[in-house]
């Protein structure tokens, strides 16, 4: 429960560079310059705040709470146990035959909804696979991602009203994107923001390095988060990266960044309030790093006995988002047994409901296949497409 | 003799070839410690140690361009990409270093190494994991490009990749990795690349697949010999480049009928570059059209609609019946 800082460089305890008034690009290009008399000096990159606010006890730093509402605290509980059902809820039907390989987010409830708290209507998401919690929270209706999941490409239309993107799968690939985007909000005086999270592997990617740089060329309205969970399938992040706190990767750009408790919502809400302040008033770009652990499997073809201990997991056990920020609110007096039961049971028939409907949904469509790859289909390809049909009429099918 | 699957056919070549040339060394993510997402490489750390089976960062263009370096250097990566779709993301290193270092540095230096990568639709995966995209490598100027079709000749043919002093793109028919088991002899195999194989010889029809698509092929090839009568001759091309025109142009003059089939997307893939070929040194001997069985130009679809996209022997036999009519 602390706000402790990591120095990026050997100088004494530096002013920060990197504080949100800061002009980061130009202090460092001055400081660059090459009119500079012939010594040896260093350059200060700044430092960055490592927050965690609750600790694994549900004891909160109180200096450091961001003190929400009651309905804002239970709206956000209820969203991490509705996240955590469904992924229970889909390990268990991909188990039985009912789903397709799915990447489950078990024990990242905190930085998902975290994230994702501060966006309004208008702000974009860019998520990648392993973001349902969030997803759930822009609005995408739960038997929507149970489609995508379970190979009906119908799934990945962000529904209407929601700026979201589908979500990525190639790692990193999306995060160009959101630049995009942004630098899009600025040429127009949008006062609304981007969210891309990535992984801790996706980060090895050059387009993100590249995308982080335009977004500070640009000065434009983007938050990154780096979703640290400890590995990349079997790659652990001490064998991705050099450096164990991956928001050093941000002043180097010239990016602000935090690092943050990502099993701790309030931490997370309060790192990820302050990057969206920063990057809806002007200021630029900004970098979330997110530490957490990921419980469960890679994805469903995945099998971690081969590559860590229980132990490791068993210690993060210990440290469950959800179980934490219970503690909290009973505290509080927001909650107590009963009422987690009720909350947990409402979730949970939630998601079955809605299994409900994409059971109903899941036909496949196999005709559609050629009628989103342009506005107008080429003869050529509608030439193609007749053959498909043709050879879906023989075999009989719909 | 003892019997593989691709997998452990693929393993078995990895292992004999870093036991013998210890420049050998294979790279890539998720190699080491987990034998690899497909288990290709599994067991090579514990023989081989981290210097030669490296886990590498999550970046493929890396994975490539530093590859290329250690080639340049005098080492023989073999390089695995978990998936072809992620090939894509090393398009630079690919097309801008390891396709072009011998001839830029006129011939001082050469990338004599390998990328392993799966490829092909089939198993139910999520986007980008089902793509056949051999057409891009098959263009690259530089790029040897190779695709076996069974246990047995995938490690024959991964040696000869690996033994190549140039660099060779290797496509793995994942839909092939556990689907049957063949004799594969302890001792060491290998292959010419650039050679076709005469699987099923015939005289009214040619046949030509490569890579998974052997499967459906040599299915409908049954049929069509038992229940149409129809004597194929079917040809499993294994090297797309160089590629053994001699033995197409061969056959074809023999059967002057041809039907060729691969997942791939139609416009300008392997069989348009056939057709060409065939055009070129066979015209005189067609009777008939060649026809091609492909895969249509749109991205792969989603897991629960794959099956129509893929060829299938149905309508593999459709095609070859029709050629067949043709007068
Ligand atoms: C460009 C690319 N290369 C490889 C893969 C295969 N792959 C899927 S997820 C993954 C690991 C990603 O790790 P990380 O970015 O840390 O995210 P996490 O899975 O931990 O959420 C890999 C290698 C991919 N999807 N995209
Ligand atoms: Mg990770």
């Amino acid at each position: 429960m602390s706000s402790k800082t990591i120095e990026t460089s050997a100088t004494p305890p530096p002013v920060a560079t990197n504080t949100p008034d800061a002009p980061i690009v130009e202090t460092l290009s001055s400081k660059s310059s090459c009119d500079t008399p012939m010594t040896e000096k260093l350059i200060d990159l700044g430092e960055i705040q490592d927050i965690s606010i609750l600790n694994e006890d549900g004891e909160v730093n109180a200096a450091l709470d961001p003190n929400l509402p009651k309905v804002e605290l239970l709206k956000i509980h209820r969203a991490m146990v509705l996240t955590r059902k469904l992924d229970r809820r889909m390990l268990n039907m991909q188990r039985q035959g009912e789903m397709g390989t799915f990447a489950p987010g078990l024990g990242q409830e905190a930085t998902q909804i975290g994230q994702i708290y501060p966006l309004q209507k208008n702000d974009w998401f860019s998520p990648s696979y392993r973001s349902f919690g969030a997803q759930l929270w822009r609005g995408w209706p739960i038997d929507q991602l149970l489609l995508l999941w379970d190979g009906f490409f119908e799934g990945f239309a962000p529904p209407e009203g929601v700026n979201d993107l589908p979500f990525s799968i190639v790692v990193g690939s999306h995060v160009p994107l959101a630049t995009g985007i942004a630098m899009g909000m600025r040429n127009r005086n949008d006062e609304s923001f981007v969210l891309v999270n990535f992984g801790d592997g996706a980060f090895s990617q050059g387009i993100i390095a590249e995308s982080m740089n335009f977004a500070v060329v640009y000065k434009s309205p983007i938050v990154f988060v780096v979703e640290n969970n400890g590995y990349a399938i079997s790659t652990k992040s001490e064998c991705q990266a050099g450096i164990a706190e991956l928001a050093r990767r941000g002043p180097g750009f010239g990016i602000p960044s935090v690092r943050v408790d990502g099993n701790d919502i309030l931490a997370m809400i309060v790192a990820s309030q302050r990057a969206a302040d920063h990057a809806r008033s002007g200021k630029g770009p900004f970098l979330i790093e997110a530490v957490t652990y990921r419980m469960s499997l890679h994805t469903t073809a995945d099998d971690p006995k081969v590559y860590r201990n229980d132990d490791e997991v068993e210690a993060w056990e210990a440290k469950c988002p959800i179980a934490r920020f219970e503690t909290y609110l009973k505290k509080k007096n927001l909650l107590d047994d009963a009422a987690i039961e009720r909350i947990e049971s409402e979730c949970e028939q939630e998601v079955l409901d809605a299994r409900e409907v994409f059971r109903k949904k899941a036909i496949a469509k196999p005709r559609e296949v050629f009628d989103y790859m342009y506005e107008n289909l080429p003869p050529e390809l509608q030439e193609q497409q007749a053959d498909y049909f043709a050879k879906l009429d023989r075999k009989g099918v719909e | 003799m003892p019997q593989k699957t691709m997998v452990e056919a693929l393993n078995l070549a990895l292992d004999q070839s870093m036991a013998a040339d210890d420049r050998v060394c294979v790279m890539g993510q998720d190699i080491a410690i987990n034998g690899g997402v497909f288990r290709v490489t599994k067991g090579l750390l514990e023989k081989y140690g981290e210097t030669r089976v490296i886990d590498t960062p999550l970046a493929e263009n890396g994975i490539i361009g530093t590859a290329v370096g250690m080639a340049i250097y005098g080492l023989n990566p073999v390089v695995e990409i978990q998936f072809s779709g992620f090939t894509m993301q090393a398009f630079d290193q690919i097309e801008q270093n390891m396709a072009r270092i011998r001839n830029r540095s006129r011939g001082r230096y050469r990338a004599s190494m390998v990328i392993r990568t799966p490829y092909g639709g089939g198993i139910r995966a999520v986007e980008h994991h089902s793509e056949s995209r051999e057409a891009y490598w098959a263009h690259t100027p530089g790029l040897k490009v190779v695709i076996p079709s069974g246990p047995r000749n995938a490690r024959a043919l991964l040696n000869a990749a690996i033994q190549d002093p140039d660099p060779v793109v290797f496509y793995e028919p994942k839909a092939v990795y556990r689907a049957f088991r063949e004799d594969v002899p302890d001792e060491p195999e290998t292959m010419t690349i650039g050679k076709a194989n005469i699987v099923r010889e015939g005289e009214d029809i040619t046949l030509i697949a490569y890579g998974a698509m052997m499967r459906p092929v040599l299915e409908a090839a049954e049929d069509l010999v038992d229940i149409h009568h129809v004597n194929v001759e079917v040809i499993d091309l294994l090297s797309i480049k160089p590629m053994d025109t001699e033995t197409l142009v061969e056959s074809v003059t023999k059967t002057g009928r041809c039907v060729i089939v691969h997942e791939g997307p139609r416009t300008c893939g392997i069989a348009a570059e056939i057709i060409a070929r065939l055009n070129e040194k066979a015209f005189e001997y067609l009777i008939a059209p060649v026809k091609r069985i492909t895969g249509y130009d749109i991205h792969f679809p989603f897991f629960q609609v794959e099956q129509h996209y893929l060829p299938d022997p149905d309508t593999i036999i459709e095609a070859v019946k029709e050629t067949m009519a043709y007068e």
